[in-house]
């Protein structure tokens, strides 16, 4: 097979899809002419023209809810946020408006609409400029909230969002971009269910349930570990919801022993939720506590060595899986 | 007259200075994230300065080196706060886009566009309040313009009539578009009218045209007639930030606004023209160098930002009550041994 970075599997995507459907079209900042902010756009404006690949003013909460409404009346909007931080100005329109709207209306107005854009810290942007957001959007009924972590979920995942007819929050890593991987041929025209978790590495000791940045340095840890006798099952859930909590549930089951790794903050969230979900379905195989390596409980900093500290690191993810193994 | 404008030349060739460093230890590697610099439109926050008292407020968005300096806080503690330094103004916590200053009354740099314009709206409020005759300077971007934050913030203060002077640095573009392409007209104070607000709009790469112009609009303010938007036109000579490869203007447009709009060399020729001799000029950038040269040396030696110092400003200590530290509310303590980090962060 041949590969493609993260970044440009997702150019793919959208490109294949605008293709294979005329209503689908491209609304952002800088998307266009500038090539997007982090290149995931590159060339959409020259092969589909201003009319499907729209640069918007900064107005995150108008072009949010324009998005919403063409999404009511027909039209199959991706909207690029530059990163999830300026979400936030928006949250309105992808909460109240997207989330509620087909409920609301009895099912007569579904909204399908992507919302995609780089997650979580790049490096040293500050506080504003670091949220991992999948907790806060993972909370709503209605949204679906898709985080691909390798170029091939990237790929698959975003065209299944670009056809599902519900509203979909897709998270991109930012530090993924660069990172390369197997994705097939386009005319394999991948398209990945949500709802479906993957096991990227089998083992038998302790299953390790990570999505996003960290799981990258999760699988090499697993490799690390492997070397001291230590056999780690790596499961990357891919979408946050719906949650495949069966493939993390039958693991346990296997392995008797569970962490979650993430980079959203540690209070509540998917990683809590999935501590949740094993604990009441698979209480009677646990031999220790369900454990989670996350960032630290606190807005990120500046200063490169405090970010290191605070962003959940490899030796947090080796310490803590040692734990659950009562080895540390 | 001459000497206003010298120490006007001086605070300008000062933030150009002290930027031109910074953009060269970001690309040592000393300096991370984002770095927008302000080189090309000094002349607008020097001139802004000069039009209000130092107990008036400032609040600007991330590309507030330039405000910061010129508010007071020195080139040390800014070379410092980029260095991700403890002794940075913002202790290294806040970087290039987050320079705060509560002794110098420099409300910050804020990271999302039109999130901080309200909140000068909100320091208005509070002089309107206090009684204090106080004033707030807010400046943005031409890209902010579009934002629901603008409007919101500018239509609380029109109707409370707020002692607040808006100030749209309009630089023509935002990122990599230009304003034709963000804004219905190419005129921000155009909107000044849906506001009932007075407005001012003028070219702003001659220092004292922008000292006279801000004058008034403060002016009013104190005089508690309310806000004013004022568009002052200007240019960005570098990239957005370090990363923006500049491909949406051409170098002609860039080297043209060098040729005729530089405030720093404007303000040179005119010293010059006015009798200022050449050695006078040579003494001050020889004593802006040594303060740059000190500011980096400064930096690079300062200890760097610390673990109390982030976990200590999550919250304000509570009043009410001793702090619970149970790991439900507050999940670290001030002085938390270094094996609660990986406690809090896996458990
Ligand atoms: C709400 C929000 N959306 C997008 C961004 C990303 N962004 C940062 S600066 C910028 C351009 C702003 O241009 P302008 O307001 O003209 O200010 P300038 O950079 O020219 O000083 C953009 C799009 C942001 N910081 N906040
Ligand atoms: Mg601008």
């Amino acid at each position: 097979m041949r590969e493609l970075t993260y970044r440009d599997a997702l150019n793919e995507a959208i490109a294949e899809e605008m293709v294979r459907d005329p209503n689908v079209f491209l609304m952002g900042e800088e998307v266009g002419y500038y090539q997007g902010a982090y290149k995931v756009t590159r060339g959409l404006i020259e092969k589909f023209g201003p009319e499907r690949v729209i640069d918007t003013p900064i107005a995150e909460s108008g072009f949010a809810g324009v998005g919403v409404g063409a999404a009511m009346t027909g039209l199959r909007p991706i909207i690029e946020f530059m990163t999830w931080n300026f979400s936030f100005v928006a949250i309105d329109q992808i909460i109240n408006s997207a989330a509620k709207m087909l409920q609301m209306s009895a099912g007569q107005f579904k909204i399908p609409i992507v919302f995609r854009g780089p997650n979580a810290t790049a490096r040293q942007v500050g506080s504003q400029h670091s949220h991992s957001v999948d907790a806060v959007y993972a909370n709503f009924p209605g949204l679906y909230v898709v985080y691909p972590s390798t170029a091939r979920d990237a790929k698959g995942l975003l065209k299944m969002a670009i056809r599902d007819d519900n509203p979909v929050v897709f998270l991109e890593g930012e530090t993924l971009y660069g990172q390369k991987g197997e994705v097939p041929d386009a005319d394999a025209d991948e398209v990945i269910e949500f709802g479906k978790a993957r096991i990227a590495r089998e083992g038998k000791d302790v299953t390790v349930v990570t999505w996003g940045r960290p799981y990258v340095g999760v699988l090499e840890v697993a490799h690390e570990l492997e070397a001291e006798g230590i056999s780690c099952e790596v499961i990357d859930p891919r979408t946050l919801r719906p949650l495949d909590h069966g493939t993390i549930i039958e693991s346990v089951k296997k392995t008797n022993r569970c962490v979650v790794v993430h980079e959203h903050w540690p209070y509540g969230g998917p990683g809590a939720e999935i501590v949740d979900r094993v604990q009441r379905e698979a209480f009677d195989h646990l031999d220790s506590p369900v454990l989670r390596a996350t960032n630290l409980d606190v807005p990120m900093p500046y200063a490169v060595g405090l970010e290191n500290e605070v962003i959940v690191s490899k030796d947090r993810i080796k310490q803590t899986i040692l734990k659950s193994l009562y080895k540390s | 007259m001459s000497e206003e404008l010298l120490a006007h030349y001086r605070q300008m060739q000062l933030i150009r200075r002290v930027e031109e460093e910074a953009a060269r230890a970001y690309l040592a590697g000393k300096i991370g994230g984002f770095l927008h610099l302000y080189i090309g439109q000094e002349a607008v926050a020097v001139g802004s300065e000069s039009a209000i008292r130092k107990t008036d407020w400032m609040i600007q968005t991330y590309r507030d080196h330039g405000h910061a300096l010129v508010r007071g806080t020195s080139a040390r503690a800014i070379m410092a706060e980029l260095f991700g330094k403890d002794t940075g103004v913002s202790r290294g916590l806040g970087g290039s886009m987050h320079m705060f200053d509560a002794e110098h009354r420099f409300l910050g740099g804020h990271g999302i566009v039109g999130g901080h314009i309200a909140l000068g709206s909100g320091a208005a409020f509070r002089c309107k309040y206090l009684k204090t005759e106080e004033v707030v300077l807010c400046f943005f971007g031409d890209g902010a313009t579009p934002i629901g934050g603008f409007h919101e913030g500018l239509t609380l203060a029109a109707i409370w009539k707020l002692p607040i002077v808006f100030v749209c640095e309009n630089n023509h573009y935002s990122m990599g578009t230009p304003m034709e392409r963000t804004n219905p007209t190419s005129d921000v104070t155009l909107k000044g009218a849906g506001y009932g607000m007075a407005t001012d709009r003028f070219e702003g790469h001659d220092v004292e045209v922008v000292v006279e112009r801000m004058k008034a609009a403060v002016a009013r303010a104190r005089r508690g007639e309310g806000p004013t938007l004022v568009e002052i036109l200007t240019y960005r000579f570098r990239g957005h930030s370090m990363s923006d490869p500049g491909k949406y203007r051409t170098a002609d447009e860039v080297e043209e606004m060098k040729r005729t709009r530089d405030p720093v060399k404007i303000a040179r020729e005119r010293l010059l023209a006015r009798g200022v001799a050449e050695e006078a000029l040579a003494t001050i950038d020889a004593a802006i160098e040594a303060e740059v040269a000190d500011a980096v040396a400064f930096a690079e030696s300062a200890p760097p930002a610390t673990a109390e110092q982030m976990r200590q400003t999550v919250l304000a200590p509570s009043v009410a009550y001793p702090p619970r530290f149970d790991g439900a509310h507050a999940p670290f303590t001030v002085d938390a041994a270094p094996q609660a980090d990986a406690q809090q962060g896996g458990r």
